[in-house]
């Protein structure tokens, strides 16, 4: 077992291999995430989207992986029947771009596609608690811990999971850093959501686009196929299991 | 061996008041209903039947084989449940409820106490753990927590 970690994106990646793995993929691996993060982060003065908002760059101009990831933002807006927006008014009032709330997921995804692509079989990579997991046959499956908003230094539950992608987005800890998109105000939903599906970038996406719907939140998930959910109420007391995500309780 | 096992009786108990937090008026062991809910608590050694009775007062050390721990039998104010614990080689590895209402309300309860459980049990042996998914986990202040610990903890032991 291999493991890597590196602090991108403001938040620790961890990357773990089962068996062996070249050097090189690693090296792939983190150098396409920091790519990534040059051409996204809002936090750059200098990457494509902070030249975008600025006026500075025009969209069809950007990075073919800017202009894909934008229309990523687009298709997630469709999906989530508006309730995920990577268009929101800035301070001023002007709309900008955050492509943040996608980004981050597809990145990840599009990571562990290339470990699987350079012969990585089993693996687990991990950025800040949003996941993509791979097991050989003949491999356990990767126990992952979804975290309890009410103590995070705690465990909700342990989920095993061979392949797939976790997501997580909440209002823990940080505050409320999730905006309603149609009031502008944070969103007072589920404290956390958990989804849990074949794709990173959906699975966060409707993490987070739950979170921001609030109310119904629950039925929403159980609409998409291929796609399990926990969901935290604001209270944090009180847990929805979507689709059969939680481990069953009476057998193993 | 033995420390592990006084732990894990006492999460058991600490977990049965968890589970027990919305209790009524109604005592323990009103079982509603059917008459052979739940077993014996304590202690269960998968080859010889459980031999304790008592409320767990002094349980046999463990010896790195397979146990088995049933909690008491507790009543909610909405039906009887109890809780099990299985070790092997001095570690937990499953947490299942012998008996849990049925209703709606405590369903909802439980979707929330029995995972609460599992961490209380679990999150001790975070090497059992390979990463963890929160909203938390995006803020700096993560880096030196949990999934820092997890990261560390299988760099030096595998």
């Amino acid at each position: 077992m291999g493991t890597w970690v590196e602090h991108i994106m403001g938040m620790p990646v961890s990357l773990r291999v089962r068996g062996p793995v070249a050097p090189s993929t690693v090296d792939e691996v983190f150098a396409g995430l920091r790519l990534v993060d040059r051409l996204f982060s809002t936090y750059r003065p200098d990457s494509q989207i902070s030249r975008v908002n600025a006026g500075t760059l025009r969209l069809g101009d950007c990075d073919p992986l800017v202009r894909h990831a934008m229309g990523l933002c687009e298709e997630a807006r469709e999906r989530t029947g508006g309730y995920f927006d990577a268009l929101l008014p800035g301070p001023d009032g002007r709309p900008r771009w955050d492509p943040s709330g996608l980004v981050k997921g597809w990145a990840v995804e599009r990571a562990g596609a290339l470990l699987a692509d350079r012969g990585a079989t089993g693996f687990c990579l991990n950025a800040g608690g949003d996941m993509v997991l791979r097991s050989a046959p003949g491999q356990p499956p990767w126990r992952v811990g979804v975290e309890d908003p009410a103590a995070p230094d705690g465990l909700l539950t342990v989920l095993a999971v061979r392949d797939g992608a976790v997501a997580t987005s909440g209002t823990a800890r940080r505050g409320a850093h999730i905006l309603d998109p149609f009031t502008g105000r944070p969103a007072t939903g589920p404290v956390s959501v958990t989804v849990v599906g074949p794709s990173l970038t959906w699975a966060d996406v409707y993490a987070t686009a739950a979170v921001a719907r609030g109310t119904g939140a629950d039925r929403w998930l159980a609409g998409l196929p291929g796609y399990r959910a926990l969901v935290v109420d604001r209270t944090g007391t009180r847990a929805t299991d979507v689709g059969g995500l939680l481990p069953t309780q009476n057998s193993r | 061996m033995r420390r592990i096992t006084l732990a894990l009786v006492a999460t058991v108990a600490g977990v049965v008041l968890l589970l027990s937090y919305k209790t009524s008026l109604s005592g323990p062991g009103t079982n509603a209903g059917s008459g052979q809910v739940g077993a014996p608590p304590g202690i269960v050694r998968q080859a010889t039947p459980a031999p304790s009775t008592s409320d767990s007062a002094a349980p046999r050390p463990a010896t790195g084989g397979d146990v088995t721990v049933n909690g008491s039998l507790q009543d909610n104010g909405f039906g009887p449940i109890q809780v099990q614990i299985q070790v092997s080689g001095g570690k937990i590895v499953d947490v299942v409820a012998l008996a849990q209402p049925a209703d709606g309300h405590s369903r909802r309860i439980n979707s929330y106490a029995l995972p609460r459980l599992r961490q209380e049990v679990l999150d001790a042996q975070s090497a059992h753990i390979d990463a963890v998914s929160g909203a938390t986990a995006t803020s700096e202040a993560y880096v030196k927590s949990l999934q820092a610990a997890i990261d560390a903890a299988h760099l030096g032991g595998h």
